[in-house]
């Protein structure tokens, strides 16, 4: 509801943002597109031919795809497993009262802040190395022969790393998502009845499912494109059971120069981020009506 | 200067038409109320006056001059809204300042008026405080001490005292009412509240699904109502209508008689009925009849203090010099 | 209403709590600690390190010589502030237009700006990078606040409608009566009003560049390296300085954990699209 002359305005002044973001989308995108079907290797320069769909024929049977595959599915999934549960644990322990309270709550969610190069250099330098981190230290100490992480549990490793970063969103959220819950609904349970178990499964429960989905979406999309925790522990090794699709594409693209492939993969990426993405956005719209 | 006069506007949101084309003069100095239940399109029609709202067709002059198309800012009119919608950032002394700093007026007069105003509105000593330091009457002050500076060419208020509690919005009601009398400048005020429309208003027109059902001063409307609408809004209780053989006694589709007008006695009387409910107000007294001649609810008036009860049978009388006689399309018979 | 809870219960929830706290904060503590060890020290087992009492700020000096972190930090600071800045510039004016002036598109539109933040960064990687290469801007700060400022665009948008939407439309049709301009309106009324929501919204998209570290580290090299790319420099042997790797991972993340901790709230919201209040 407005007038003619503000909605001009309106119309100007949203332009910008839509102009750069549609530029912003539609030329890498079609770029993406085209050169997936090339033969393009920045190392052997030439004419690049078009090849069809020889890129996504070679990326797709390349056993490096199957593992990658298998190996985003499994740090996505392990991830949100961890995330999920522990979020809710911790959300509800927050949710407590306590002394120190905000203190208690910088400290759970500091890890979400620090920035991915570093905490998986303070992991696996610090933590996870057999001889001199912490984990090593404590392994001797009781005797035991230390675990190499990064050869041993290599993936294992990196879902235990990850999780640390984003616990504390989940824990954030779902708190947050807690708060909100009017109290007289758990009192009126009590007053039915309820013990706390109930009281949680009935009540808290379906009021956290809406944040539980966002959660688990929006951290998808992010865990799909893991890549800096990668770099720095493992490069995607041993072999590639560290190797995610981001990590595969990255080493098809910028290490082995191969640009007609490392399109053919992201295009990929896309078409599998976007499945996700349907989802969290169907959530996010209906919010919007309300 | 606000004479106000709009001619065919309409209003149409989407494929919905708020308002259909309408006529309407509103003289210089009046206190001219739009009253209707609500979505009845009152408001839009004031934003269309403010320029908040675009007409679809029809035009607006505004003393004289053709103000159409001209934005909200340039019509020279000031609005105050349901909300109050004081900038929360700034005191009061500054939000009442705003729209002379907008209309660079010179500082020394910007302060003789604010001064003025605040004396009139009694805000003196709450210059300095923020809007959420106010009580809800202040709020309203501080909104038409705004509305005043500007020495608009009439006031807007749209729903000003809806958000007040019962006590004070009499007491703002009567803040206004002077507030008009003494600077005789056009005021428009929306309201969905028919007491406000009839204690305020100069003239009051009586909105229903965008459509203006009568034009009027307060008692026009309550002697002689158009059509059964303006009948059963104006007034309180409501006007009671009966319909069949009785109406038709009368000549009519639908009779309508006030509960103020039916004569109520222990001892006889046209009608006799058993009562149900009664609101005792102190001045007055409020019975529901079901009276067993109509075979329907009727409300009456008692005066003072009457002694009957839940179950009681008493006898009515209307009284005829008051009796309201429709036609089937709802229109009044004279 | 609150109701009063048994002391012992308190006292335990506390320690629970206290101590998952504790343990997830632990290794950011731990290279505090660390960072003001010499390097023989830091490589001890943790017990020799906590008891011992030899403390030094050798390792922040080391940093910067060898290195030059101020150079990275710099790079940081431009990157996040310059592409944050940016972003608010083109944000606000499209965020005032679909939360005052809302037509049958705008939720359209505003899911349109969140689908582009939905595409995975790897999938544009190539063209990207062949772009900047081709315009001579990989490795320079230009191109990462140009990118970082696109990749935080649709948050800024969100974050600021979401805020702004709070601001009630009769204030600002109030300003327009009281004779305000559109650009009046904006900077009188709205932007004072809305001045804890832009807040929030900088602090946040600081943050998350400050943080990002898949651009960060693809499209730089030496010269326009923040501080992500400069920390991943230490995976190779460098990172076996424990001290010294301590020491420049400290000063890469105290700021944004500082900042991080003012916007828990904002958070949230700008990180849900307002899914979560």
């Amino acid at each position: 509801m407005a007038t003619k002359a503000s909605r001009t305005a309106a119309r100007m002044m949203i332009s910008p943002a839509v102009v750069l973001l549609l530029g912003w989308m539609l030329v890498p995108l079609s770029l993406t597109i085209y050169f997936s079907f090339l033969r393009y290797n920045l190392i052997t320069p030439g004419t690049n031919p078009f090849v069809g769909w020889e890129n996504y024929y070679w990326f797709l049977t390349d056993p490096s795809f199957k593992a990658a595959m298998i190996n985003t599915l499994v740090l996505v999934g392990g991830v949100l497993l961890i995330t999920v549960v522990g979020g809710i644990l911790m959300a509800l322990l927050l949710d407590q009262p306590m002394w120190g309270q905000g203190i208690i709550r910088i400290m759970v969610i500091a890890p979400f802040f620090v920035m991915p190069t570093v905490s998986g250099l303070i992991w696996k330098n610090m933590f996870m190395n057999p001889v001199n981190g912490i984990f090593g230290h404590i392994a001797q100490g009781l005797g035991v022969e230390p675990i190499s992480f990064f050869s041993q549990i290599p993936l294992l490793s990196i879902i235990f790393i990850v999780s640390w970063q984003w616990l504390p969103f989940a824990t954030l959220i779902l708190l947050t998502a807690l708060q909100s819950l009017d109290q007289e609904q758990l009192e009126a349970a009590e007053m039915d009845g309820a013990s706390w178990i109930s009281r949680f499964f009935y009540i808290m429960l379906p009021h956290l499912a809406r944040s539980i989905t966002v959660v688990i979406l929006i951290q998808t999309i992010f865990l799909l494109s893991i890549f800096a925790e990668i770099l720095v522990t493992t490069n995607g090794g041993p072999g590639t059971s560290t190797t995610n699709l981001t990590y595969l594409i990255y080493v098809a693209s910028l290490l082995q120069f191969d640009v007609g492939m490392g399109s053919a993969g992201g295009v990929i990426a896309i078409i599998l981020a976007n499945i996700v993405a349907i989802f969290l956005m169907r959530m996010i719209g209906k919010n919007l009506d309300a | 200067m606000g004479r106000i006069q709009l001619s065919q506007v309409s209003k149409v949101f989407g494929d919905v038409e708020v308002i259909p084309p309408l006529d309407l003069d509103i003289e210089d100095g009046e206190f001219m109320v739009f009253v209707g239940p609500s979505g009845c399109g009152k408001s839009t029609l004031l934003r269309l006056i403010a320029g908040l709202e675009d007409v679809t067709t029809g035009s607006i002059v505004i003393d004289g001059s053709d103000a159409t198309t001209v934005p909200p800012a340039k019509r020279g009119l000031a609005m105050v809204f349901q909300s109050y919608a004081l900038y929360p950032h700034m005191s009061v002394r500054k939000n009442i300042a705003f729209p002379m700093k907008m209309a660079r007026m010179p500082q020394d007069e910007q302060v003789r008026r604010l001064e003025a105003a605040a004396q009139v509105l009694n805000l003196t000593e709450y210059l300095d405080r923020r809007p959420g330091q106010l009580s809800g009457g202040q709020r309203q002050r501080v909104a038409i001490g705004r509305a005043i500076v500007r020495e608009p060419a009439a006031f807007l208020f749209d729903e000003p005292l809806s958000n007040l509690d019962a006590a004070l919005r009499v007491g703002m009601r009567l803040e206004i009412s002077e507030l008009h009398k003494r600077l005789q400048t056009t005021m428009v005020y929306v309201t969905h509240d028919q007491v406000e429309a009839m204690t305020m208003a100069d003239k009051i027109v009586v909105l229903h699904a965008g459509v203006i059902e009568q034009v009027g001063s307060p008692l026009e409307l309550y002697r002689s109502p158009q059509n059964t609408f303006v009948a059963g809004f104006i007034g309180s209780p409501k006007m009671n209508f009966i319909e069949g053989p009785e109406a038709a006694s009368h000549d009519a589709h639908t009779v309508g008689i006030r509960p103020e007008h039916i004569d109520v006695s222990s001892g006889s009387g046209t009608w006799t009925g058993t009562v149900g409910v009664s609101e005792h107000l102190g001045s007055d007294t409020f019975f529901h009849v079901t009276v067993d001649e109509l075979s329907q609810l009727l409300t009456v008036r008692a005066g003072g203090e009457v002694d009957l009860h839940y179950g009681d049978t008493i006898h009515l009388t209307p009284n005829l010099d008051h009796l309201h006689r429709f036609d089937e399309r709802g229109l009044r018979i004279s | 209403m609150a109701r009063s809870v048994k002391t012992s219960r308190k006292a335990v929830t506390t320690l629970v709590a206290g101590t998952l706290g504790l343990l997830m904060f632990f290794p950011v503590l731990w290279i505090v600690i660390l960072s003001f060890k010499s390097e023989g020290d830091a490589i001890k087992a943790p017990l020799a390190v906590l008891f011992s009492t030899d403390w030094t700020t050798e390792s922040y000096g080391a940093v910067q010589a060898r290195s030059d972190y101020l150079k990275h930090f710099s790079n940081s600071v431009v990157i996040s502030f310059g592409s944050t800045f940016l972003g608010l510039l083109v944000a606000i004016p499209a965020a005032w237009a679909m939360a005052f002036v809302p037509g049958k598109r705008t939720k359209d539109v505003l899911m349109w700006m969140l689908s582009t933040k939905m595409l995975p960064p790897v999938g544009v990687l190539v063209p990207i990078y062949l772009i900047f290469r081709d315009l001579g801007i990989l490795d320079s700060r230009v191109g990462l606040v140009f990118v970082l400022m696109m990749i935080n665009l649709p948050i800024i948008i969100w974050m600021l409608f979401t805020y702004f939407r709070e601001i009630p439309g009769e204030i600002l049709e109030a300003a327009r009566m009281d004779g305000a301009s559109l650009r009046e309106e904006i900077i009188h009324v709205l932007t004072p009003m809305a001045i804890p929501g832009i807040a929030s919204t900088v602090l946040l998209n600081i943050i998350l560049a400050w943080n990002e570290a898949f651009w960060t580290l693809n499209l730089t090299s030496a010269k326009a390296a923040p501080l992500t790319a400069f920390i991943a420099s230490y995976s190779s042997p460098e990172g076996l300085f424990y001290a010294k790797l301590s020491a420049a991972s400290v000063m890469a993340i105290a700021p944004i954990l500082i900042l991080g901790w003012f916007s828990q709230k904002q958070l949230v919201r700008g990180l849900t699209f307002g899914a979560v209040k």
